[in-house]
């Protein structure tokens, strides 16, 4: 290492005689900038924020935030990872790592927590509520009692469970060595048997092949015509707009995590919103809605266009108690576009 | 009119391909009984005509290469948006992949970054904290580089057993491009490293400007080595699911390291240890202790075709068995081809020389008698490491590393030329 920086340092002067001193482009970060952006905290603490959180709210905040594909105790939905359990199984046929069972630093989990998640509406949590989750998942760990306070303070004396499972790399010595020099080409081996095959498993991705997929293009353009063929009619009915209806599309990558839409939505851990305009509220089936959304339904809430956008735009505001958790949309556009390209799903 | 016919789907060519097959089979060249049509008979493209210029303004591949595509295997991940797919590496030839079919993996989907919205921070253990726009980038002197891009989990889903069928599934977690760009060096030079003292025991902690920011720990040797910060691939801008518009390279290094969006640079004294460095990207062995920091990929090769979705539609005779090979250790030397599941090798034809971290094209021009093979290669790169057997791997880590498996592969080609996916003694 140290070779090499000497080498790299001549090069250096070298190479760049004119710009000694750099080339003088960029400019100063302002402390604020740096402060917005430099949120790592290290396995030490060191830049973590004021603030403390017990297990108790974290539970509440972790319903609310979390538990749509974490699980109510951190046991994970359906593919979406699971946080808690695990403990002891890492040497077993399948493992199952976990923050508990396997994350070696607590700072691990206070950074990723505070900076990625919730997915769909990272850092838009406060440092209390990061605390407080992260007290939740390390109760939901069986490694702290419910009477447990994450702070600054608590923090540096946790230590994980698993902090002394990991090793540097050392494939250099207990790998290269061993698989180095000249190969054998002739008589490696006396025989070669079979001894698994994939087709026998088969979870494979069926491969379209052109001709699928040239006649799926002329579905397409057919589609298209009939579309065309129908404009007059379908002015008189609802003058969506294309343009409006694209725009939805995209904001509504806000919203794909958790809800699909189209041929064969399924509920996921958002309800499926096939139909949702004009639909009641809390009546997609099969989906277990949150006490206030299901009242709010049977009190006669229908999910016209104004009232979903009223609801976008401040879920929590609007709803007190949806499991839905959402910052909302802010710009007004966003909202008209978004509820434009639900529309064009029906229920049927 | 240009639709293809029902014969050009995979198996309506096989049965296609053995009805003819028993005329084809005579040494020398193949005799016609009846005249070709398509040459006797004026076709209507030699005869109308076809698209003007501008009738596509950026070209998209023809209509009949519609299935050499990006690929996800759907089980694999909750959801699109975290998840990954892969480079249809057995419909590829030559090294260069093509943005639009260069694999994806995201970890909170892509992002729409204009470059004017773009900005760049380096700060920490720096003389002057700076930020760049995407104007500065391109004022400071750039270069280019080809380099492979593969993520550690590239082959993972192979650790226990044979399991998805293709060289794509299997394999196709890479991309090969040309990138330019600005030396990370430089940029750190520029920020100034006095402040940082010794660099030998420095790291810099790199991040993205997604919501998932997938932040990593690189060692400052590492970072002033060979780092660059790209703003074109292949000539052009980078892909919007490739970081448009700036991404980390890091050659011969997992490609979760090659942060996307990339916008901020810190110069620490040491390893931020964020989720993407210790709960991911870490490789659990046999005992339960886990491997980190493991960055370089090891050499590794894979036959591309014929493969399970590359199959021998030609009957015996001539045959092109060609692969790719790699190492992120430098530059490959020599690749190795069996026929029979590794009792004898042959070493094929390197299209090129192979060059330190990039794809390098291997072919074994071959005479192909009709009888089953079990086809496998094995790479070799400028440090003498050969690629191990996939029994080698598990003899020293087990079979629950997920990540960083670089093993011989088997095909099965059967004498009708479908390929399958084996493990074999």
């Amino acid at each position: 290492m140290s070779k090499f920086l000497k080498v790299g340092a001549a090069l250096m002067v070298m190479a760049t005689p004119a710009f000694a001193e750099g080339f003088g482009l960029g400019r100063t970060a302002l402390p604020e900038e740096i402060a917005a952006w430099d949120i790592d905290i290290r396995p030490d603490g060191t830049g973590l924020p004021e603030g403390s959180g017990d297990v108790w709210t974290g539970e509440e905040v972790f319903a609310d935030q979390c538990a749509a594909c974490h699980g109510d105790f951190a046991e994970g939905v359906d593919n979406w990872p699971k946080l808690a359990g695990g403990a002891d199984t890492l040497a077993d046929e399948d493992p199952l790592k976990t923050v508990g069972s396997y994350w070696p630093y607590l700072s691990t989990t206070w950074d990723y927590v505070n900076r990625s998640m919730p997915f769909g509406n990272a850092q838009s949590l406060e440092p209390d509520d990061v605390y407080a989750i992260v007290a939740y998942i390390l109760y939901s760990n069986d490694l702290v009692d419910d009477d447990f306070v994450l702070s600054k303070e608590t923090f540096a004396a946790f230590e994980m469970p698993n902090a002394g499972g990991f090793f540097v790399d050392d494939r250099m010595e207990t790998e290269f060595t061993k698989w180095v020099g000249e190969p054998c080409m002739e008589n490696c081996k006396d025989s070669v048997e079979i001894t698994m095959r994939a087709a026998v498993l088969d979870v494979t991705p069926e491969e379209e092949t052109t001709e699928d997929t040239a006649q799926q293009d002329a579905a397409v353009i057919t589609e298209d015509a009939t579309e065309e063929a129908a404009e007059p009619t379908a002015v008189q009915v609802a003058a969506v707009d294309p343009e409006l209806v694209k725009a939805g599309e995209k904001v509504f990558r806000n919203c794909k995590a958790c809800h699909k839409v189209g041929d064969g939505a399924k509920n996921g851990s958002g309800p499926m919103l096939n139909g949702i305009i004009g639909m009641t509220a809390g009546s997609v089936e099969g989906f277990r809605y949150s006490k206030p959304m299901a009242a709010a339904g049977e009190n006669g809430l229908v999910w016209t266009q104004e009232n979903l956008q009223a609801f976008l735009a401040d879920p929590r505001g609007y709803m007190k108690g949806t499991k839905m958790s959402f910052r909302g949309l802010k710009k007004e556009e966003d909202l008209k576009a978004i509820t434009a390209y639900l529309s064009t799903f029906d229920g049927s | 009119m240009s639709k293809p016919s029902k014969g050009t789907s995979r198996r309506g060519f096989l049965r296609g391909a053995a009805a003819a097959g028993a005329g084809a089979v005579a040494a020398g060249a193949a005799k016609a009984n009846t005249p070709d049509p398509l040459i006797t008979e004026v076709q209507s493209w030699a005869s109308g005509l076809g698209d003007g210029v501008d009738a596509t303004p950026y070209g998209m591949p023809i209509e009949f290469e519609g299935d050499v595509v990006r690929r996800n295997v759907e089980w694999l991940t909750a959801d699109t948006i975290s998840s990954i797919n892969f480079t249809p590496i057995h419909a590829l030839d030559g090294t260069i992949t093509p943005q639009g079919c260069a694999f994806e993996r995201h970890h909170s989907g892509a992002i729409e970054l204009r470059k004017q919205d773009y900005r760049l921070m380096i700060n920490g253990l720096v003389d002057r904290p700076l930020i760049f726009s995407y104007d500065d980038l391109e004022r400071f002197p750039r270069e280019n580089h080809v380099y492979f891009c593969e993520c550690a989990a590239n082959t993972g889903m192979e650790w226990a057993g044979a399991q998805l069928n293709g060289a794509q599934f299997t394999h196709g977690m890479i991309h090969n491009m040309e990138y330019t760009g600005v030396p990370l060096r430089t940029l750190l030079e520029e920020a100034g490293l006095d402040t940082a003292g010794d660099l030998s025991d420095k790291w810099v902690y790199v991040e993205g400007a997604d919501a998932s920011s997938n932040g990593r720990s690189i060692p400052m040797e590492k970072a002033l080595d060979d780092c660059l910060i790209a703003f074109k691939a292949n000539g052009e801008a980078l892909r919007k699911e490739h970081g448009y518009p700036v991404r980390l390279v890091v050659p011969g290094w997992e490609g979760n390291m090659w942060v996307k969006w990339i916008r901020r640079i810190e110069v620490m004294d040491g390893p931020v240890e964020s989720r993407e460095e210790t709960s991911k990207y870490t490789d659990v062995m046999e005992d339960g202790t886990a491997r980190k920091w493991t960055w370089a990929m090891d050499a590794k090769s894979v036959v591309t075709s014929p493969s399970p979705q590359a199959p021998i539609k030609h009957g015996k005779g001539p045959l092109v068995i060609t692969g790719l090979a790699w190492s992120g250790r430098g530059a490959i030397t020599r690749v190795d081809v069996s026929k029979d599941g590794g009792k004898t090798w042959e070493t094929a034809r390197l299209a090129k020389p192979g060059e330190k971290m990039a794809l390098t094209r291997f072919y074994l021009d071959t005479d192909w008698d009709g009888e089953e093979m079990f086809l496998q290669s094995r790479a070799m790169d400028e440090t003498g490491y050969v690629q191990p057997t996939k029994a080698q791997l598990r003899e020293v880590r087990g079979l629950n590393s997920i990540y960083h498996n670089n093993c011989i592969q088997t095909w099965w080609v059967r004498p009708d030329g479908e390929a399958e996916n084996v493990e074999v003694s």
